[in-house]
């Protein structure tokens, strides 16, 4: 007999050793995200994914699924909750949306649309952030980054790398590159390595590529971030077996 | 340099787990680390030159640009501010001619902030160097200005500006009898480790360092290890790496207990330190000491020498076969770092950022191998309890708070110091005791812990009701309590660590909500605000720092909601930026000062904002 836990009062099978989050996303249940990504080691430092298991909040991209876990994630408090914490993130860094390249492929924007997210409701910190423009085909915007260390990771763990690194503390953090004169240039990073292509957010771009696709026509500007999610995690509506539905009372 | 960053790299056998005993090192000798050094380590260690700023720019005591050749430091502990910290740091930066946060022109002395150095019994205090200065005054200061300005080395300054006082004021259970070294460890291998372990279960010791853990329960769990373990060969068993890490880092602002255990009952913990490896299976130990105690350093290194001697530490303890030694490492000035998983990342000499959990360290903890991380205090109970045996430990205390607590009484009293109480004091109790009779309140377990008024002096001392690390801060009835919670609040946005959003944005975002609503700029809706984001810090966190950075506002704004009311103006809204203040800038370049050139902030009835921002921009209240 599977194991299965329970999200939302729908029954989801899982295989040993996956997260709570692999488990939903193999089922087809999309938990909200930016620093989780399939491909790579969890790091579980946005909270997004905030999930309550048996009561507990934990975060769903670490947390081992186990069997009989009772998992709310679809709620009214949690979502309050992640678009908190997605207006947080809007107001540490300075996401000049319309400006931006990276508008509707960005998945802080589609996550902030995904939660109904309408203003930034808290102060902004202005904070002074620079701009680094020396490789010739990549681009850094500090002003952008969320500390995901998805850039981080995937230079370690897919192009076998040290580009990227997060220092500082606190408020302090920020994303620092592996060469003495600190500038992307001098490091070993490539356009074609994969922390080119990983940011969920407008931070490290690709140069001459700007505006190829027309504000309107890109990826959330037609779908949710939920529905993309789970394509590329590789879930298919149709193939994938989800365990009986309980009408759950958790549906709003 | 190159040649003195090599002997140091060979000094801690080019492991990077030691860089940052390594970067502490060099700090101290150049007051900053040099370019040249960072070059150095990357080729001696075979780390990313990532690695190594990442760890320079987390911890306060590393420096990345150069600092003065006498390191002023002055503690921003509320008991520092309560003796008038801000006034004689004025008067310091005064005499020394440098601005607080900076370095002076010549380069000889910088001065700064730091966070508790634990030495709130006799504060003000600051660090010279990572060494303690006490009980600060203008006379002590003029000497010390004089001082640096002569550029005195430290050596030749007159001892009792470094004086550091135990005022060991009620010893108990624990403190009343020494233990002479060994005497445990003999009692136990006499006994039985199973048994002893029993013991220790039996006298319900829970852990001292706040969370109050079943002490004897985790030790048993580090001994079984992970599952995997179990299946190993009888060779590979033999084998099993554990390991037990004291947890001296003593962060929380006013709690000083373990500074007094460790100069005068250290013997007693290292004991406990071994014991726990002898019964656990471990043969390496770390007794992880915050920067700021580095005047024990020379003091417990000697100590474990002559353990060594006498044959209680090393190969073949007490003749038994047992194989354990100790190992001390620095901190650097990091509150985050007392948290045990940071506390494990940082002995592994990286960012003390909390990890994930599960695993637990129990499993995997140093290296990722199974680890028992305990309190100073707990070690040095379990030695007692160990010799005298569970019962006697358990009769004292409560149901379910067993023995004693070891309590740092700084504040508003006659007599700070060491006080050891049984557990199910009263708070009363222990006023009268230190010599506390005008009382507003008390902070109890810290900023992390619980305000209570002196409408609750019933209460008790105990895990059932008030837990606490050690920190015991009285306040009298001339003391504002928002000044308290405004120093606590910006405290925690100063030591956390970064790593989630919660805290990392929400502590920023809550230390500037409370500076509004002190500096009288609240407005109705900023105590809703408060609250929510408090809320949301607590319940969305990653670690105990987060999830505990909101007590301050939260148990104060539960007991005196109207004293946050009273602070409010009396408008439905206001910006979250002075308008006025704003335009400072376009009013010096334009050469303006007259009235068209400053804008009210408020119409003339007070009652409605005259600027308005878009929702985008404002702070206010939610309009969704
Ligand atoms: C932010 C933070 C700071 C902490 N600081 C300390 C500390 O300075 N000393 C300590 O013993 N425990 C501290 N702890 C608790 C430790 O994580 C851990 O629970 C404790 O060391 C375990 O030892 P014990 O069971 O003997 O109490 C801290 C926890 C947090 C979340
Ligand atoms: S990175 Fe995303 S959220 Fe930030 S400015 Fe660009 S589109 Fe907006
Ligand atoms: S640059 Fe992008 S991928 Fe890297 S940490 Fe910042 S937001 Fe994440
Ligand atoms: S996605 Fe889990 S914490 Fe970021
Ligand atoms: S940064 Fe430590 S709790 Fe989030």
């Amino acid at each position: 007999m599977s194991k299965t836990i329970t999200i939302d009062g729908k029954t989801i099978p899982f295989e040993e050793g996956q997260t709570i989050m692999d488990a939903a996303s193999a089922a087809g249940v999309y938990i909200p995200h930016l620093c989780h990504h399939p491909d790579y080691s969890p790091h579980g430092s946005c909270k997004l994914c905030n999930v309550s298991v048996n009561g507990r909040i934990c975060s769903s991209c670490t947390f081992p699924a186990m069997d009989g876990q009772t998992v709310l994630s679809d709620t009214h408090e949690l979502n309050e909750d992640r678009r908190r914490i997605t207006q947080m993130l809007f107001v540490e860094g300075n996401h000049l949306c319309p400006g931006c390249e990276k508008s509707g492929n960005c998945q802080l924007q589609a996550v902030g649309y995904h939660l109904n997210m309408l203003d930034n409701h808290f102060p902004h910190f202005y904070a002074s952030r620079e701009m680094d423009a020396s490789h010739p085909d990549v681009l850094i915007d500090h002003n952008r980054c969320i500390f995901c260390t998805l850039c981080v990771r995937a230079s370690q763990q897919a192009d076998g790398k040290d580009v990227f690194a997060i220092s500082g503390r606190g408020i302090n953090k920020h994303l620092i590159v592996n060469s003495q004169s600190g500038l992307l240039k001098d490091t070993d990073f490539e356009a074609t390595d994969n922390a080119a292509h990983i940011c969920p957010t407008g931070a490290i771009l690709a140069k001459r590529q700007g505006f190829r696709v027309p504000i309107g026509r890109r990826t959330y500007d037609h779908k949710e971030i939920d529905q993309v999610s789970l394509a590329e995690s590789g879930y298919r509506p149709n193939t994938t077996l989800i365990a009986e539905t309980e009408q759950s009372q958790y549906d709003e | 340099m190159k040649q003195s960053i090599q002997n140091l790299a060979k000094k801690y056998d080019h492991q990077s787990t030691h860089l940052l005993q390594i970067l502490r090192e060099i700090q101290a000798i150049h007051h900053f680390v040099p370019e040249e050094a960072i070059d150095a380590l990357v080729e001696l260690l075979h780390i990313p030159r990532t690695r190594i700023i990442s760890v320079i720019e987390f911890y306060s005591f590393l420096h990345l640009s150069p600092r003065g050749n006498y390191e002023l430091l002055i503690s921003d502990s509320i008991t520092d501010h309560m003796s008038g910290k801000k006034e004689l740091t004025h008067y310091l930066s005064k005499q020394l001619n440098v601005a607080v946060g900076s370095v002076r022109e010549d380069g000889v002395v910088s001065l700064d902030n730091t966070s508790c150095t634990g030495l709130c019994d006799q504060g003000p205090a600051g660090l010279i160097n990572g060494y303690p200065l006490t009980r600060l005054d203008r006379p002590r200061i003029d000497c010390i200005a004089d001082l640096i300005n002569q550029q005195k080395p430290l050596t030749e300054w007159p001892s009792e500006l470094f004086q550091v006082n135990d005022n060991l004021i009620k010893s108990g259970l624990l403190l009343e009898h020494t233990i002479a070294p060994g005497e445990a460890l003999k009692e136990t291998f006499k006994r039985g480790l199973q048994e002893t372990l029993a013991e220790i279960n039996q006298s319900g010791l829970r852990g001292r360092g706040g969370a109050g853990y079943s002490t004897g329960w985790k030790w048993h769990l580090c001994y079984e290890g992970p599952e995997e373990d179990a299946f190993c060969d009888v060779d590979a068993q033999n084998q099993l790496q554990r390991y037990v890490i004291c947890n001296a880092d003593e962060g929380e602002p006013g709690t000083f207990k373990d500074r007094v255990l460790l100069n005068s009952f250290a013997d007693q913990v290292f004991e406990g330190m071994t014991l726990c490896a002898v019964i656990t299976g471990a043969s390496k130990g770390f007794l992880y000491l915050r920067g700021e105690y580095l005047f024990l350093y020379d003091k417990l290194q000697s100590q474990l020498a002559e353990r060594r001697q006498s044959g209680l530490l090393g190969n073949n303890i007490l003749g038994q076969g047992f194989c354990f030694d100790i190992e001390i490492c620095l901190g650097a000035g990091a509150y985050i770092c007392g948290e045990e998983s940071a506390l494990i990342e940082s002995l592994e000499g990286k960012p003390g950022i909390p990890r994930n959990r599960p695993p637990y360290p129990v499993t995997q903890g140093y290296l990722g191998k199974p680890t028992v991380v305990n309190n100073v205090e707990t070690f040095l109970a379990a030695t007692a309890i160990a010799l005298h045996g569970g019962e006697w430990f358990a009769k004292i205390g409560t149901e379910k708070s067993k023995g004693s607590k070891i309590l740092s009484i700084c504040g508003d009293c006659t007599q700070p110091g060491i006080y050891e109480f049984p557990f199910g004091t009263n708070l009363k109790t222990i006023l009268a005791e230190c010599g506390a009779d005008d009382v507003l309140g008390i902070q109890i377990g810290g900023p992390s812990g619980t305000f209570v008024s002196n409408q609750e002096l019933d209460r008790t001392l105990a895990f059932e009701d008030l837990a606490t690390g050690g920190s015991f801060i009285i306040f009298n009835s001339r003391r504002n309590i928002l000044d308290i919670v405004h120093n606590f609040t910006h405290f925690f946005a100063h030591e956390s660590c970064g790593f989630c959003t919660p805290c990392r944005v929400g502590t920023s975002l809550l230390a500037k909500q409370i500076d509004k609503i002190v500096e009288g700029h609240g407005s109705a809706g900023d105590v809703v605000a408060l609250e929510e984001l408090c809320q949301i810090i607590k319940k969305q966190s990653h670690c105990g720092l987060g999830q505990t950075a909101a007590n301050p506002v939260l148990t104060t704004l539960e007991r005196y909601p109207e004293l946050y009311q009273s602070q409010l103006k009396k408008i439905s809204y206001e910006p979250g930026f002075d308008l006025d203040g704003a335009l400072e800038t376009a009013r010096r370049l334009a050469n303006r000062n007259d009235a068209g050139a400053h804008l009210a902030q408020t119409d003339a009835s007070g009652s409605l904002p005259i600027a308005s921002f878009p929702p985008s921009l404002a702070v206010a209240e939610d309009h969704e």
